[in-house]
C-alpha cells in the first residue's frame, strides 16, 4: 500500500477553476459566452412577481362602484406610488371633495366597475446571481445561469463557516505559526480577507465582525471559540456543528481554516502563497459538507491569463522515500517532515494497533514512526 | 453454478473499504487474506472504485495472486490458480449518513410531525420548509439547492383538507429541481405523506422529476399523528437510494458478479442466520464511520422470533463523530475516560477526526477517546433501535392502524435484555480494537447486558461480505463465518440490581470453585477454547447465585444453572449493577474505570 489518501485539498498558485452560477427560478441570463465578468457582475436575473393588493376604493371613499370611474385619477397600467392620489370626487360646488391616496406601491393592474376595487400589483422582487469570481463566461445555461471559468490561485481549506464574499487579501500575522488575536485586527481590515497563522482567538473573531472584515483565513480554531462565537452571532445558545454542513450561517464574515481544530500552524506553502497574493482581490466561501460528495471551503484569486497551469498540488499520491508530508493526527499533528522509510510489515504503535506505518524525519529533527493513514502528502 | 473455488468480496464503508479473499482449501472454504484502504469518495479521486482497487491491491500483495486486470478492473472469472477469482461481490454503505429536508404546510403542525417522523428514522434535518415559514419561495428553492438533502419528506393537509398548499410545495420542488447529492443520474427520493386527495396533482407535477413515493398521511386528522409509515419509507429509501450510493458506484456495479447490496442488508442476513441456526435471541451491531446499524432477533409474546433492523443514519465514528458529540454531550463521552482531559481538547480531537475521517489513533489516549465515543454511539443507536423495534417489522404480518400507533409500547416489550442470549459486535472500532477485552467492555458498557449473555465480535470486520455471499453461496459463507469470522469473547454474567460498594452481589460455582464477586466490581475467570487460542469455545455448567436484591434471570435472589461459553476474554462476571451508574466524583470515577479495565486486562495508563 504505497499510497496516501488525504482529503486532497488543493493549494495551487495557478489552476483552472470553474463555478456554476444558477438562479433559483428560471429567468434571464445577462451575459454571453466569452464575456469577461467581475465578481459583482450580475450574470443572471429573474423577478419574483409581486403580490396583488386589492384596494377597496369605492368602499373606502364611501361612494357607489358606479361613481368610481368619474372619480378616478389613474388608469390601468399606471405606476402607483405610496401617497399618490388615486381618486377624488367632485364634491359639492367644488367643496367637500373626497379623495383617496394610495397606501401601496405597484402597478395598477385592474379596475373593477362592479365592485369598485382596484388591483395593484406590488413591484416584483429582483433575484440576481453574481459571478462570484472574476473570469470568463464559459457556458450559458439558457434561462438558468452560467459557468464561469478563470485561471487563478486556489486554496482549499479543511473547514469553514459563512458564505460567498470578496475582499482584498491582507496578512495580519508575519508567520504561519503566529496566532491571530483581536489586537491585530484593525479598522484597516474592513472589507479585507485577513490571513492569520496558527489560530484565530474568540476575541479576534469578535473584532473581525466589529471592523467589518470580509473573511479570515487561518490554520486552526479552537472548537469552543468557534461555537461560542457562532452561538453569540446567531443568537442561538444551542447552536452546534453536528454533521458539518456549513456556509449558510448569517455571520458578517467568512472563516476558512486550512489545517484543523486547535492551534495548528498553517502549512508553510499555503501561508507563502497567501503572502504572495497580498493586496489582490479574492473570492472566499466557507461552505463545507463533510460526507460523500464533499464540499470544501475555498479562497480563489483570479489571475490574468497566460501563466503556466500548475499541476494539482497537495492531492493524494504515491508515498516514497523523501516525499514531503504533514502529519494530520496527534501526537505530531500539523508537523511537516519527509519520509525516510516505508516498512512493508505491520507495526504496532502506542495504542497497540497494528498498522502500516512510515518512518519520517520531522522538520524539528525528530525521527518518528507514524501510521500511513495519518499523513498527507504536500507539494514541495 | 460451476464449482466456486475463489471469492473476492469488498465492503465499501463510508470511511474504509475492506476486501477479503476466500478460497476453497480441501473440502472447506476459508478466509485467506484481507486488505483495506481508505474509501475514496473525496476529491481528488471521487470514485469509490479507487479505494476498492487499493484494498484489493493489498490482497494481491498478501496472497501472491493477480486479481486486477491491466485495465484496472477485478479479474473474474478466474483464469488459473494464480489469476483472478470465480466470484466478485461487494456491499456498500459509502454514501454515508442521511440528511433530510422536511416540508409541510403549517410549520407548527404538519411540518413538525414530518420533523418527528424524520428524526425517528435516524435522519438529521437540515431544514424545515413550510408554506408559512416566512421565507419567499425562491429563498426556499435556493436553500434546497445549497443544502443538497438526500431526501425530502413532504407533508401537509389533513385527509380531505387543503390541496392547493401541497401543490404549491410541489411547484417549489419543481423549481428547485433537486438533484441527489452524489449526482448519479437517479432522481431524488421524495416521500409524500400528506393529504391523500392532493396526491394526484402533486404526482402529476413531480412525476419523472423525483423518485416519488406515497405513504399514509402522517397527520390524517388534526388530532392524530401517524408517523410510522413515513418513518419506514425513509428507512427503506435510505437503504435503497442513499446509503450504498457513492461516486463511482455505477462503475463498481459493472465489476461485480451479482448486484451490490447495502451493508445493513448484508449484515442483517448474517444476524438472522445466527439466530435461526442456533435458535437464540441476538442483538447485533455494525458501527461504521457514518452510520450505526443495529439488528435484533427477540421473541414476541407468541414465542415467534422477530427480526428488527434499524440504521441510525448519523451516529458513527468518523464522518458522524461530531453528531455523536452533539447528541451525547461532552460529559457523557468524558465519563468513560480513565484520565482527565479538558473539554476543549476533547472537542478539538473529535472535530479533527470528523474532518480527517480516515486517520488512526496512534496514542493510547486517542484510542480511549474513540472507544469512549463508540460507547455513546452504541448506546444512542440502541435507544433508537428500541424505539423502533416492534413485533411486526421484517415478517409478513398485517398491521392495523391501532397497532402502528402503539409502536412504542410494543417495541419496549420486545427488546428484553434479560432474554438476550448473544451480542454480536461488528465495525471498525469493535473488530479492530487492539485487545478483544476492549471490545467486550465497549459492548458491556453501552448495552449493559443482563443475566447471562454471550459476547462475540466479528474478527476482522467481514460480516457484510459474508452476508452478501450467503445469498449466493451459503456453504462458503457459513464455513468462513464459523471458522474465521465469529470470535467468542466469552459469557458475561450481569446481575440486575443495585447494592452498596463491596457488598456481596453474586457467587458463581464454576469448575469446582466458587467465586464471590462483590458489588461494584468485575471479575474475569479465564475460560477459553477447546484447543489453542481459537476455534471451538469451551462450554461448561455454572451455578449462579445472586444476592438477595439481585436477579440473573430467575428472580431476585434465585439461583440459576446455565451453560456458559468460553472465549478470548473468558467468563466475565459484571457485578457493577444494573442500571450501571458511574461515581459522580471525578477522581472516584477514574479510579473505578481503571479498576474495571485492569480486571478485564485492558491497559489504562496514558
Amino acid at each position: 500500500m504505497g499510497s496516501a489518501y488525504t482529503p486532497g485539498l488543493t493549494v495551487s498558485a495557478r489552476t483552472r477553476i470553474e463555478k456554476l452560477r444558477r438562479l433559483p427560478l428560471k429567468g434571464k441570463v445577462l451575459v454571453q459566452e466569452g464575456d469577461q465578468v467581475e465578481p459583482t457582475t450580475i450574470v443572471a436575473r429573474t423577478e419574483l412577481p409581486g403580490i396583488m393588493q386589492t384596494v377597496r376604493l369605492a368602499e373606502n371613499m364611501g361612494i357607489e362602484p358606479s361613481e368610481l370611474m368619474s372619480a378616478l385619477k389613474v388608469k390601468e397600467g399606471d405606476r402607483i406610488e405610496k401617497g399618490m392620489l388615486l381618486a377624488q370626487t367632485k364634491g359639492l360646488f367644488g367643496l367637500f371633495k373626497n379623495e383617496y391616496r394610495s397606501q401601496v406601491q405597484g402597478t395598477l393592474e385592474f379596475i373593477s366597475e362592479k365592485t369598485g376595487h382596484l388591483g395593484v400589483r406590488q413591484p416584483p422582487t429582483p433575484i440576481e446571481k453574481d459571478a462570484y469570481i472574476r473570469g470568463v463566461v464559459k457556458t450559458v445555461i439558457p434561462e438558468e445561469g452560467v459557468i464561469i471559468q478563470c485561471e487563478g490561485a486556489l486554496v482549499q481549506g479543511i473547514f469553514g463557516v459563512g458564505g460567498e464574499r470578496q475582499g482584498i487579501i491582507a496578512l495580519a500575522c508575519d508567520s504561519p505559526d503566529a496566532a491571530l488575536t483581536g489586537t491585530q485586527i484593525t479598522p484597516a481590515h474592513q472589507g479585507k480577507i485577513v490571513v492569520g497563522g496558527s489560530n484565530v482567538s474568540l476575541d479576534a473573531l469578535k473584532r473581525a465582525a466589529e471592523v467589518g472584515a470580509a473573511g479570515i483565513v487561518v490554520g486552526g480554531v479552537v472548537d469552543r471559540d468557534l461555537i461560542e462565537y457562532l452561538r453569540m452571532a446567531l443568537n442561538d445558545p444551542n447552536y452546534d456543528i453536528g454533521v458539518a454542513i456549513t456556509g449558510q450561517e448569517p455571520i458578517s464574515f467568512t472563516l476558512v481554516i486550512t489545517e484543523g481544530f486547535g492551534t495548528i500552524r498553517m502549512a508553510k506553502r499555503t501561508f507563502q502563497l497567501l503572502q504572495s497574493l497580498e493586496g489582490k482581490t479574492a473570492s472566499i466561501n466557507g461552505a463545507t459538507q463533510i460526507r460523500a460528495g464533499v464540499i470544501r471551503p475555498e479562497v480563489i484569486v483570479p489571475l490574468s491569463l497566460g501563466g503556466e497551469i500548475e499541476a494539482q498540488a497537495a492531492s493524494g499520491g504515491e508515498l516514497a522515500i523523501g516525499t514531503p508530508i504533514r502529519v494530520i493526527r496527534e501526537p505530531y499533528f500539523g508537523i511537516l517532515g519527509s519520509v525516510t522509510d516505508l516498512p512493508a510489515e505491520l507495526v504496532q504503535v502506542e495504542s497497540e494497533t497494528w498498522v502500516r506505518v512510515l518512518e519520517a524525519k520531522l522538520e524539528d529533527g525528530r525521527k518518528v514512526v507514524v501510521p500511513r493513514a495519518n499523513v498527507e502528502i504536500i507539494a514541495g | 453454478m460451476s464449482e466456486v473455488r475463489s471469492i473476492l468480496a469488498t465492503d465499501c464503508g463510508s470511511t474504509t473499504t475492506k476486501a477479503i479473499l476466500i478460497e476453497k482449501r480441501g473440502s472447506e472454504y476459508r478466509l485467506i487474506v484481507r486488505g483495506e484502504a481508505p474509501t475514496t469518495v473525496e476529491a481528488p479521486f471521487d470514485d469509490v472504485t479507487v479505494g476498492v482497487i487499493n484494498a484489493v491491491r493489498e490482497v494481491e500483495e498478501l496472497s501472491g495472486k493477480r486479481l486486477i486486470s491491466p485495465e484496472g478492473k477485478i479479474l473474474t472469472p478466474a483464469q488459473d490458480e494464480k489469476t483472478g477469482v470465480d466470484l466478485y461481490l461487494s456491499t456498500s454503505s459509502a454514501g454515508g449518513g442521511l440528511q433530510m429536508t422536511v416540508a409541510g404546510v403549517v410549520k407548527a403542525m404538519s411540518a413538525e410531525s414530518a420533523q418527528r417522523a424524520a428524526l425517528g428514522a435516524g435522519a438529521i434535518i437540515i431544514d424545515v420548509i413550510a408554506v408559512d415559514d416566512g421565507r419567499k419561495d425562491y429563498q426556499k428553492v435556493e436553500r434546497i439547492r445549497q443544502l443538497r438533502p438526500d431526501m425530502i419528506l413532504m407533508s401537509g393537509g389533513t385527509d380531505g383538507g387543503t390541496v392547493n398548499h401541497l401543490v404549491e410545495l410541489a411547484e417549489m420542488l419543481v423549481s428547485a429541481d433537486p438533484k441527489p447529492r452524489l449526482g448519479l443520474g437517479a432522481n431524488l427520493p421524495v416521500i409524500y405523506a400528506g393529504n391523500k386527495d392532493a396526491f394526484p396533482p402533486v404526482q402529476e407535477l413531480l412525476d419523472g422529476r423525483v423518485e416519488l413515493r406515497q405513504v399514509e398521511n402522517l397527520r390524517p386528522t388534526l388530532e392524530r399523528e401517524n408517523l410510522l409509515p413515513a418513518r419506514e419509507a425513509i428507512h427503506d429509501l435510505f437503504l435503497e437510494h442513499v446509503m450504498q450510493q457513492a461516486p463511482g458506484y455505477s462503475k463498481l456495479s459493472t465489476w461485480v458478479s451479482r448486484g451490490i447490496m447495502s451493508t445493513p442488508n448484508a449484515v442483517g442476513k448474517i444476524m438472522q442466520t445466527i439466530a435461526n441456526q442456533r435458535n437464540i435471541t441476538v442483538l447485533g451491531v455494525d458501527i461504521g464511520g457514518a452510520t450505526t446499524d443495529v439488528f435484533s432477533v427477540f421473541r414476541n409474546e407468541a414465542g415467534e422470533s422477530i427480526f428488527n433492523r434499524t440504521v441510525s443514519a448519523n451516529l458513527g465514528m468518523s464522518y458522524s463523530i461530531c453528531n455523536v458529540l452533539t447528541e451525547a454531550k461532552t460529559e457523557n463521552i468524558n465519563r468513560w475516560l480513565p484520565f482527565e482531559i479538558s473539554e476543549a481538547e476533547l472537542r478539538n480531537q473529535l472535530r479533527n477526526k470528523m474532518i480527517r475521517p480516515t486517520t488512526i489513533p496512534q496514542r493510547r489516549m486517542d484510542l480511549m477517546i474513540e472507544q469512549a465515543v463508540s460507547r455513546e454511539a452504541l448506546r444512542l443507536a440502541f435507544d433508537h433501535h428500541k424505539s423502533l423495534a416492534r413485533g411486526l417489522t421484517g415478517i409478513q404480518q398485517q398491521r392495523t392502524i391501532g397497532e402502528a400507533l402503539s409502536q412504542d409500547a410494543t417495541g419496549k416489550t420486545l427488546v428484553n435484555m434479560m432474554d438476550l442470549d448473544m451480542i454480536v459486535g461488528s465495525g471498525g472500532v469493535l473488530s479492530h480494537a487492539p485487545r478483544r477485552a476492549q471490545s467486550a467492555m465497549m459492548m458491556m458498557d453501552a448495552y449493559q447486558p443482563e443475566g447471562v449473555t454471550l459476547l462475540t465480535v466479528d474478527s476482522i470486520f467481514m460480516m457484510p461480505q459474508l452476508g452478501i455471499l450467503s445469498t449466493i453461496h451459503e456453504e462458503a459463507a457459513t464455513q468462513v463465518f464459523e471458522r474465521d469470522c465469529l470470535i467468542y469473547l466469552g459469557t458475561c454474567i450481569a446481575p440486575v440490581g443495585i447494592g452498596k460498594e463491596g457488598e456481596e452481589c453474586v457467587k458463581v460455582q464454576f469448575q469446582g470453585e466458587t467465586v464471590s464477586v462483590p458489588f461494584g466490581t468485575i471479575s474475569v475467570i479465564p475460560f477459553g477454547f477447546v484447543s489453542g487460542d481459537e476455534g471451538e469455545p469451551k462450554r461448561a455448567e455454572a451455578v449462579i447465585e445472586p444476592a438477595r436484591n439481585f436477579d440473573v434471570g430467575a428472580g431476585k435472589g434465585r439461583h440459576r444453572t446455565v451453560t456458559v461459553t468460553g472465549g478470548v476474554v473468558g467468563l466475565m462476571i459484571d457485578a457493577r449493577g444494573r442500571p450501571l451508574t458511574l461515581p459522580a466524583d471525578n477522581a472516584a470515577r477514574i479510579r473505578k474505570l481503571r479498576e474495571w479495565m485492569t480486571a478485564m486486562g485492558v491497559p489504562c495508563e496514558v
